[in-house]
């Protein structure tokens, strides 16, 4: 569209001498508030613990912080519990969604639109919502403690169900038929037609589940109370907690430390991100 | 005859398809529901002894639990807050990176990138500024000569410390809709504004803006449940201090259900956030989806 800048009346002398409009200089101030939590994450986590508040350019650079950071918690395992929490999550959504997604939009089942309903539901009482009872019931199923139990409430994601039934509905009946008459059953016909025609779905789908159990809480922070189970969040907010004493240089490097493959991969595929947030949150 | 069987295989394969994501919804999500909501009615066995039923008892505790009600005005305080200030910094955002504007890329970067940090790390960044005295925001209004508040400690300035952090966190997120919603509005609708010398200021406010009403209250919707649902920060920031002038409903369940071991009072504050929740999905469903439908 053209756009509100556009439509403004630029004046020639003003583009001769560049000085940047009004709305310029807002939009880069807005801009630079915003990334400074970040920039001062990054100024803190580089320089020793005495250049916190003092903004010296020639300030010595140190990796010190990451060293004591990586040293004082067990990261390397923190990673590995969000590596297969996410994974894991993001593998069994495909499967339990695809299959569900797939029921909604082909089968003629009895009180479908009130099952769907039923579903739609989770899109606002969430498993965090019901911590007191989930933990109940995780402890029932002997699943306190374990990646699975931290994962397993979010597995049948309402949210999933209803973009895969979505996607599915729009494909043409006519390229089932095709595959029917070939011979193949209802599962070669989700395997082979559906799933790989809604790809951007699942792409679009799988980064915002990745980003948002990389990033996710409370429920990990109820369900596990080991190393061996919790992830990244989890163990930085213990490690961070005010009552640790640990140092604030040592914080921000485990901080970043935390964020980083996130961040990195943001950065690197920015597009498929926007896109993806996007494609899931319009309905 | 054979259509008719057919189509009872049909249902039934439908059936078997729905089934693990029937299960698990029913354990994770229904069942949990369903316990809490009979739960609020018990009190807990001491000493291995059963729940007693006490019916409405814990709600009576409920009303006369000062906490609770200052929780609850605190919950509204921070909902009021955030959400129509992340929204109309999204809006303006998103109107700043949808113009012509040198560097656009970047800035759409800048505006973005809270959104996906956990926010126990955004906390962690913002401890930084807040901390009394070695913190970011006290050494520079020192410099100046000011002594600055106790961000995080004095109750009148902690929820609107949390406040400003988790608008900061959330303004991004929602401009990414409002740059979709502005993307897809007829050039032509401004070029027209232009030739009839309408001014910017009443273009938007008379086309842009009515325009973007479905964008604003679906983001509303997504703000209103971030509201209760959202709780991370305090853990780091404030603990729900001091002297729960920051708690929040949910951080408040915690706090019942993982410190003080009441299970069932947790179960009957859980029960007022799912009536929240409830109105927020009433008005999404009956509101909303007026205009988008699920077929």
């Amino acid at each position: 569209m053209t756009t509100p800048t556009a439509a403004a009346p630029t004046t020639p002398s003003r583009r001769l001498v560049r000085v940047p409009s009004l709305e310029t200089t807002a939009a880069w101030l807005l801009a630079i508030v915003w990334i400074f939590p970040l920039l001062y994450a990054l100024w803190a986590a580089f320089h020793p613990l005495a250049f916190m508040v003092r903004f010296d350019l020639l300030a010595p650079l140190t990796l010190d912080n990451f060293t004591n950071a990586w040293n004082q918690a067990p990261f390397e395992r923190y990673y590995l519990n969000t590596f297969l929490l996410v994974t894991g999550i993001v593998a069994a959504q495909f499967v339990v969604c695809t299959l569900a997604g797939f029921a909604f939009a082909r089968f003629p089942i009895p009180g479908k639109d009130t099952l769907f309903m039923l579903v739609l539901i989770q899109l606002f009482v969430f498993p965090e919502v019901l911590i007191v009872e989930n933990y109940r019931i995780a402890s029932g199923l002997g699943l306190v403690d374990t990646i699975t139990g931290i994962g397993l409430p979010y597995v049948a994601s309402a949210f999933g169900i209803f973009l895969l039934r979505q996607t599915f509905k729009t494909i043409p009946r006519e390229l089932e038929d095709a595959a029917r008459v070939e011979g193949c059953g209802w599962m070669a016909v989700l395997l082979k037609v559906y799933v790989p025609l809604a790809k951007p779905t699942y792409l679009a789908y799988g980064l915002v589940s990745i980003s948002h159990h990389w990033n996710n809480f409370l429920w990990p922070l109820v369900v596990t109370n080991s190393v061996e189970s919790r992830p990244l969040t989890v163990g930085l907010g213990i490690f961070s907690a005010p009552e640790t004493g640990v140092n604030w240089a040592t914080i921000s490097a485990a901080t970043l430390l935390s964020i980083a493959p996130l961040l990195v991969a943001f950065l690197l595929f920015q597009r498929q991100f926007v896109q993806s947030f996007l494609r899931a949150g319009i309905r | 005859m054979a259509k008719r069987t057919s189509d009872r295989r049909m249902q039934v394969y439908g059936a078997l398809l729905l089934l693990p994501a029937a299960v698990l919804l029913g354990t994770f999500a229904y069942l949990p529901t369903v316990a809490t909501l009979i739960n609020s009615l018990f009190l807990p066995g001491f000493r291995g002894s059963p729940p007693e039923f006490v019916g409405l008892e814990n709600y009576a505790l409920l009303i006369e639990d000062r906490t609770f009600w200052k929780v609850a005005r605190n919950n509204l305080i921070y909902a009021l807050g955030t959400i129509p200030t992340a929204i109309a910094l999204a809006l303006g955002m998103a109107l700043f990176v949808n113009g012509r504007l040198p560097g656009r890329g970047l800035v759409r970067m800048a505006y973005f990138t809270p959104t996906i940090l956990p926010m126990i790390a955004a906390a962690n960044i913002w401890m930084f500024f807040y901390a009394p005295q070695i913190g970011l925001f006290n050494n520079l209004l020192g410099a100046l000569g000011v002594t600055g508040p106790n961000w995080l400690g004095d109750p009148s300035v902690a929820l609107t410390s949390v406040i400003a952090m988790a608008v900061w966190k959330e303004a991004g997120f929602f401009m990414i809709f409002y740059l979709a919603a502005l993307q897809s509005i007829p050039p032509e609708l401004e070029e027209a504004a232009n030739l009839e010398g309408t001014s910017r200021w009443s273009f938007f406010w008379r086309v842009t803006f009515p325009l973007l009403m479905p964008t604003t209250l679906f983001v509303l919707i997504n703000a209103l449940i971030n509201a209760v649902r959202v709780v991370d920060h305090l853990f780091i920031l404030t603990k729900g201090g001091p002297n729960n002038a920051t708690n929040l409903l949910l951080y408040y369940v915690y706090e019942n259900a993982f410190s003080f071991f009441d299970r069932t009072y947790a179960a009957t504050i859980t029960v007022i956030i799912l009536l929240v929740l409830a109105v927020v999905a009433t008005v999404k469903f009956t509101v909303l989806d007026r205009r988008t439908h699920y077929q």
